[in-house]
């Protein structure tokens, strides 16, 4: 598309023969070797790995919760996170997740640019993974191309059908291992395999199956220039200290072919190192060229380093004309100035520092977590009630979440009010006159908390302070409210 | 379509124009993407198979039914179902369990008041109030007194049988009008009134014959509200001592009582609500803060 300055319809005098939308053009990419060719092989590995495996991998949390290290427990409202779980009203740490998540993302791109994009974001792994089926069957480029291009034959029929075949499968073991976050893997897949698995698994397993499909299979780059939002944001938070895929131009040019190159090398005149091979625009898979500069297409995956690397070799020419650089380094080269590395920067060093903080704050906020929760709600009808002695009473629905995992008694009391007496309608007083209640492990205990004034004599606002004190470790909550009086 | 509209091209981008010019900004005649002019036709194809399928177009009286044949009353009955399936096995328990039994389990107590809640907003808010809290003449349900007694089973057979209802067995009896019937002289009923007030420490008027309301009290008045008057359950009596007025605590109030008699009327609820919903409703009631235990 960047070589399509004013596409064939906008040139169209009439609307009548116009056709309506510019088609997307297909892209071969070309099979490369090299050292990000290898870089994306292993990272395309490891991730897709974690993500198909590690719903298998066993946690021990003792008999009341699931043994599973990763598990989305939608049912029971809990989130278990290796050795940690969060409870519904934590789900802030989520939030915090994808802060830091962003900001990681910053870093990365203040650094090195769209990097996640070239090797780690899902869309890129997932279509590597379908082109290298793609090119495992159908062969490389040129093999493409020319079938495309000639009538059908039943053997490049059979062969696109096997390729898509694989492709769903892919796409449909991607939406299983989706599932199985939310339930017990195991047990999961044997409900699945013999149809016993819940509606809603099936419809989530197809749901991601045709979405990887498409999008892996068909959309390909076109998520990334079109419909992916990041690329045009990066572009707005890059700078020229970035480490972009760059073409080296100040080397490159003039470019023309290898005989014309060297003979003018020989004359003493200058010549680029590029010998206009296109094999760096035959690779990207996103049918850039990158000599043109950097654009919004480009997914930096470093592809066309390997390729041109490898034109270099054979022509014997020094390596990387194509590299991780800067603008700033190839204008320091062109005006005769040294290179210089500029990872550390204000922007670099502002990025990491609040990503620590913020990582810093959620470890700190974790290891404090408290392992009992209280809520106090009053009543809004009536506010308060007349008891038959004259003194005034307001009504409390207490909530009590026990995150251990064994049962545990608390005690609560109450300050703020001289004399106020505490009842409980679903917990128990104990000898001392002491309301407790016994929360089962893992779960939450909700009773009506009944707070009484010692005569009329109150004014219509008092701030109250409930204190919950876990019986055996002393650990306590507290939770303020008012007590309400006429 | 743009036939008697002359055909010129913007210099610029070599488009032909749609002939609208405002300010001299001309609109270009460019094709529409392909895939958003898809989507158009697609909703518009969805629209009439949409109005085909379901209800949708209103008539003078009555509305397109749609060929399906869907109701919105059918989905909701779909899930009315479903829900009480999902309520079974408890409701079932509840059946099965005495009052105290329920109030000794916690779950079984949790759903209990979670039921008796919704069903209380249904059926007894309109006159106890949304949270139990009464009005004049309504009891208040949160407070520590029960004319007709406060236990589980007390209120349990309340809410069954109703007081002065349709029900035989629901609690009768109910406070004479003294001054209208004549029992009583308005001298009288005001001696007694300030009496009365005095019982529960209220100030009386100045110069209030108290000794007078004491005997007028007790000849016309003990044998329901007690010597003392502190009320007898029995016959729903108020207990006059204590700080809770149904009514009022105010003189006149107490005067129009006494002249005029008092009798609320509480509804039978037995065959209305069945025999779970109302163990539901009992615990519930119980559990706002009254409930005495025997
Ligand atoms: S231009 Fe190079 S780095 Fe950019 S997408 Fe294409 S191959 Fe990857
Ligand atoms: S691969 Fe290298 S030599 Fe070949 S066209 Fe690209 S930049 Fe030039």
């Amino acid at each position: 598309m960047a070589d399509a300055p004013v596409s064939p319809s906008l040139t169209n005098s009439g609307p009548e023969d116009a056709p309506l939308y510019a088609p997307r053009k297909q892209i071969y990419p070309q099979a490369v070797k090299g050292r990000f060719r290898t870089i994306k092989w292993v990272v395309l590995a490891v991730t897709l790995g974690i993500y198909y495996l590690l719903p298998f991998l066993r946690w021990d949390r003792g008999p009341h919760a699931p043994d599973q290290a990763i598990l989305v427990d939608l049912a029971q409202g809990r989130f278990y996170f290796f050795f940690i779980e969060i409870w519904p009203q934590e789900v802030y740490y989520f939030t915090g997740l994808l802060v830091l998540a962003a900001l990681v993302l910053f870093l990365m791109n203040a650094v090195a640019g769209r990097v996640w994009c070239g090797y780690l974001c899902p869309q890129t792994v997932w279509t590597d993974l379908f082109y290298a089926v793609e090119r495992w069957i159908e062969g490389d480029r040129r093999d493409r191309m020319r079938k495309d291009r000639e009538k059908l034959t039943l053997k490049t029929a059979a062969q696109k059908s096997l390729k898509h075949f694989i492709w769903l499968m892919i796409a449909w073991w991607t939406g299983g291992a989706w599932v199985l976050y939310f339930a017990d893997a195991p047990t999961l897949v044997r409900e699945l395999a013999t149809f016993q698995a819940p509606m809603i698994a099936y419809v989530w397993i197809g749901i991601l199956t045709f979405t990887t499909y498409t999008l892996a299979g068909f959309m390909r780059e076109q998520v990334c220039t079109y419909m992916c939002p990041w690329p045009r944001i990066q572009a707005a938070l890059t700078d020229e200290y970035a480490l972009n895929v760059t073409y080296r131009y100040d080397r490159g040019e003039p470019r023309g072919s290898m005989k014309k190159n060297e003979a003018m090398r020989l004359q003493g005149q200058p010549a680029g190192d590029c010998i206009d091979c296109y094999q760096c625009v035959n690779v990207c898979p996103t049918g850039v060229d990158i000599r043109k500069g950097l654009q919004l297409d480009c997914i930096q995956c470093g592809l066309c380093i390997d390729a041109c690397n490898t034109v270099m070799e054979k022509i014997n020419r020094p390596l990387n004309l194509i590299a991780y650089d800067t603008e700033m380094n190839v204008k320091a080269r062109i005006e005769g100035r040294s290179e210089t590395r500029h990872i550390v920067r204000p922007r670099t060093i502002f990025y990491a520092a609040i990503i620590a903080l913020v990582g810093a704050t959620m470890i700190g906020s974790l290891a404090m977590r408290r392992t009992v929760y209280l809520s106090v709600m009053h009543d809004r009808n009536p506010l308060y009630v007349h008891l038959s002695d004259g003194s005034i009473r307001n009504g409390f629905t207490v909530r009590v979440a026990n995150k251990n995992l064994d049962e545990r008694s608390y005690a609560l009391t109450v300050e703020g009010l001289s004399g106020a007496k505490l009842d409980i309608v679903g917990g128990e007083i104990d000898q001392q006159g002491q309301v407790v209640v016994k929360v089962g492990p893992d779960q939450t205990l909700e009773a009506r908390v009944l707070v009484s004034s010692q005569g009329s004599d109150v004014p219509p606002s008092t701030d109250i302070h409930f204190t919950l004190t876990d019986l055996a470790t002393g650990d306590t909550a507290r939770m303020s409210d008012y007590f309400k009086a006429p | 379509m743009a036939h008697d509209i002359q055909e010129k091209v913007d210099a610029v981008s070599g488009v032909t124009t749609t002939g609208h010019s405002w300010d001299n900004i001309e609109e270009l005649n460019n094709p529409l993407p392909r895939w958003w002019l898809w989507t158009f036709y697609f909703t518009i194809v969805w629209a009439i198979a949409y109005c085909i399928a379901y209800p949708a177009w209103p008539l003078v009286s009555s509305y397109t039914k749609g060929v399906l044949g869907w109701q919105s009353r059918d989905a909701v009955e779909v899930e009315l179902a479903a829900l009480k399936d999902l309520r079974s096995g408890m409701t079932a328990k509840l059946a099965a369990s005495s009052l105290d039994e329920i109030k000794q389990d916690p779950e079984m107590f949790a759903f209990a008041r979670a039921q008796g809640k919704a069903a209380f907003g249904d059926n007894c808010a309109p006159c106890h109030g949304a949270g139990g809290g009464g009005a004049k003449g309504y009891p208040n349900l949160n407070d520590d007194d029960w004319l007709w007694g406060g236990s589980l089973e007390q209120i349990q057979q309340t809410i069954r049988f109703g007081v002065r209802s349709t029900s035989d067995e629901g609690h009768s009896g109910s406070m004479p009008a003294f001054g209208r019937d004549g029992m009583l002289k308005r001298e009288e009923i005001s001696q007694v009134a300030d009496y009365v007030r005095s019982l529960s420490g209220l100030p009386t008027d100045k110069g209030a014959d108290l000794a007078a309301g004491e005997k007028i009290f007790a000849d016309n008045c003990a044998a329901c509200h007690g010597t003392t008057g502190q009320g007898m359950q029995e016959m729903g009596a108020p207990n006059l001592t204590d700080k809770i007025w149904l009514f009022g605590s105010d003189k006149a109030v107490i005067v129009e009582g006494i002249n005029n008699g008092r009798g609320g009327v509480m509804p039978t609820w037995q065959g209305r609500l069945d025999d779970t919903t109302i163990k539901a409703l009992t615990l519930y009631v119980h559990s706002l803060g009254g409930g005495q235990n025997p």
